[in-house]
């Protein structure tokens, strides 16, 4: 396949800015830096990053024209406050919104991105090689995962202000500097979520010894989690509170708080949960609310802190996960014997 | 020349599940010297390596690399070690210029010294042609090739080669042993070769090892093994019209223990060493013509295969007494 000239003019300069800075101190470089460099340069240029993100750019971007074309209507009415980032929440007339997008293209680019990182180079024979260096094993693994976390960072914050970017053009309306702020923490928790993914990819990488199956078996959680877990938990809920037609409220409400306890356990709700509470000030509360609490209330906009303490456990889940995933990816590999 | 010993193992065992791989090895390779570790597949050679270079964890035993402990001081052993495994793998998308920047980066070779001794490596492996070619593209042969610039550019005072030869044309196979020669006799390098091809490895071998389910059979120069499988000599022998053979008159040559016609061969055993030509005068005496004349006791491949033999009758022997 024809490599793309831009691609190969940015690898090109990475390895040059590499080299630049090691030529200060002679003989003694950083390993990590060596593999995170090289991995990087690997990414860039790879046919399956060029295609998976302009497959999440086009959509988001038309996602986002759409909801732009779209917020005209529902802006006149009550919200005028927060146009820019609402644009990311609201669906166009014919397409679900820019969040939904990324919910769901996320998780495929950090699988794509981590499914042969390590049965890839087995393989290839490269692996067996690249240990025979004098390196620590931490490098490889460290130096792999950051080099497609930083790739990561890089295509969603450009994505992210490009599309913010469009908005401002396109609305007119200048973002207030809590707008700013809640965009950053959406897209700060884009990444992490997508580096949950970009973790369990690589640990089914280091699993299973063939490429295809880490892949496969990646698509099958994704799935599971982001379609199945949501029904799974409707039906475990039914099961234990049947909600019948002359159910009382408690059942109703034990159903919805088990349904949604469940659904929780998969990383797409939270993820979902947590973007739209910091996209959408309006969201108050996540779980079922009843009347006597809403009674007296004034509608209005969540502070900032306020949406940010209603998803803390959200963000914590995400980032646990990602840590303890990576974790045992970190010393399973450090672990791993080469076999003959 | 050198006596120095520069790897050592003692009683090294390596045990996968209910498999011994490598079984009480007691290995020593001097400095500077070319030893083949000879083998069939699978008789724990690649796990040896292995262990020797660090990268897998021995069961029990000890090994010495140049005084250090590849169990405790790995990343010493891998700086003075180079290893090329037998699927020696490059990174397809790179070219070769570049797999062996990213093998001269990772051993903390400054860019620069790097660039230069690459460029000398590829002259000197004959990939100069192709080096800004990808990987991808390289033959078998290239790919070795490649693999062995990668190996020096460390500049190890020991290199492993796993099976270098495999998959090679003649003509590849020889350029590739004319490299490793030049290594071990002009630079001085200890070199340990595994194969199961004996013919090639044995051209080029100060000692080998014969290597079998995780033993070490026999050690020495193709020539003391020889002598150490026995003075038997076996000759096979063609002539125009076998059914005229004077066996009995080859029987009465002294020395001559057993004599046996084949199809169309004789194959004669005996002890004494110059037993060919007192066969071959005899046979001209009588005014027979002689098509083909093999004398099979120095080939490597009949010490092999009696070792491997021998090595498997023991462990069926082993077995048998188990049950």
């Amino acid at each position: 396949m024809a490599k793309l000239p831009k691609l190969s003019k940015i690898k090109d300069f990475i390895q040059k800015k590499g080299s630049k800075a090691d030529s200060e101190n002679i003989e003694s470089t950083n390993p990590l830096a060596t593999v995170f460099l090289k991995e990087l340069a690997d990414q860039l240029s790879s046919t399956r990053f060029f295609i998976l993100f302009s497959l999440i750019t086009l959509t988001g971007i038309v996602s986002f024209y759409s909801a732009a074309s779209n917020i005209r209507g529902a802006t006149e009415d009550v919200i005028s406050n927060f146009v820019l980032i609402r644009l990311f929440t609201t669906s166009g007339s014919s397409l679900p919104s820019f969040t939904w997008f990324v919910s769901i293209l996320g998780p495929l680019v950090g699988l794509s991105m981590g499914f042969d990182a390590i049965n890839g180079e087995q393989n290839s024979g490269t692996m067996t090689r690249l240990l025979a260096q004098p390196i620590y094993r931490d490098d490889v693994i460290n130096g792999k995962f950051l080099a497609r976390l930083f790739v990561l960072v890089l295509m969603t914050l450009a994505l992210g202000f490009f599309v913010a970017g469009m908005g401002i053009i396109m609305t007119g309306v200048p973002p207030t500097g809590e707008e700013v702020i809640r965009l950053l923490l959406y897209l700060g928790l884009s990444i992490v979520y997508m580096a949950f993914w970009l973790a369990l990819a690589m640990l089914l990488s280091l699993v299973f010894r063939q490429t295809a199956t880490s892949a496969l078996c990646g698509i099958s959680l994704w799935l599971f989690f982001s379609i199945f877990v949501p029904i799974l938990a409707d039906m475990i809920a039914d099961a234990i509170f049947p909600v019948t037609k002359n159910a009382d409220a408690l059942t109703q409400l034990y159903n919805v708080r088990v349904s949604q306890g469940v659904s929780r356990l998969s990383p797409s709700t939270l993820y979902s949960e947590a973007s739209v509470t910091l996209l959408s000030p309006n969201v108050r509360t996540l779980g079922p609310v009843l009347l006597e609490q809403v009674y007296g209330a004034i509608s209005g906009f969540l502070p900032l802190d306020q949406s940010l303490l209603l998803i803390w456990p959200h963000i914590t889940g995400l980032v646990a996960g990602t840590l303890i995933i990576f974790g045992i990816t970190y010393t399973l590999f450090l672990r791993q014997e080469i076999r003959a | 020349m050198h006596d120095e010993i520069i790897i050592e193992t003692r009683e090294l065992t390596k045990v996968y599940g209910s498999i011994t791989a490598v079984d009480h090895l007691n290995l020593t390779i001097k400095k500077g010297e070319i030893f083949g570790l000879l083998g069939p597949n699978g008789a724990g050679k690649t796990t040896t390596i292995l262990m020797l270079m660090g990268l897998s964890e021995p069961t029990s035993g000890s090994i010495r690399v140049a005084g250090l402990d590849p169990v405790r001081q790995a990343l010493s052993v891998k700086r003075i070690v180079g290893y090329m495994p037998d699927n020696m793998g490059f990174y397809g998308d790179l070219t070769g210029r570049e797999n062996l920047f990213y093998t001269a980066r990772l051993n903390g070779i400054s860019p620069g010294r790097a660039k230069k001794k690459i460029e000398e490596l590829l002259v000197r492996v004959g990939l100069k042609e192709a080096s800004d070619r990808r990987v991808r593209e390289y033959s078998k042969g290239m790919r070795q090739r490649l693999g062995i610039a990668d190996v020096l550019l460390k500049d190890p005072e020991i290199i492993f080669l796993d099976e270098p030869t495999l998959g090679l044309d003649p003509e590849g196979t020889k350029e590739l042993l004319d490299i490793i020669l030049q290594l071990g006799k002009k630079e001085g390098k200890t070199i340990l070769i595994s194969s199961h091809l004996l013919h090639q490895v044995q051209a080029i071998c100060d000692r080998v090892g014969i290597f079998v389910k995780g033993k070490l059979v026999a050690v020495g120069s193709i020539s003391d093994l020889a002598k150490e499988i026995g003075s038997e000599q076996v000759i096979e022998l063609k002539t125009r019209d076998m059914s005229v053979f004077p066996t009995e008159e080859i029987k009465a040559i002294p020395g001559v223990s057993s004599v046996e016609i084949h199809e169309d061969m004789a194959i004669i055993k005996g002890e004494e060493q110059d037993l060919a030509p007192k066969i071959v005068k005899a046979l001209v005496a009588k005014d027979i013509d002689i098509y083909h004349l093999r004398a099979r006791s120095s080939d490597l491949d009949d010490i092999y295969s009696r070792y491997f033999h021998e090595g498997e009758g023991k462990e069926n022997g082993q077995t048998a007494k188990a049950k």
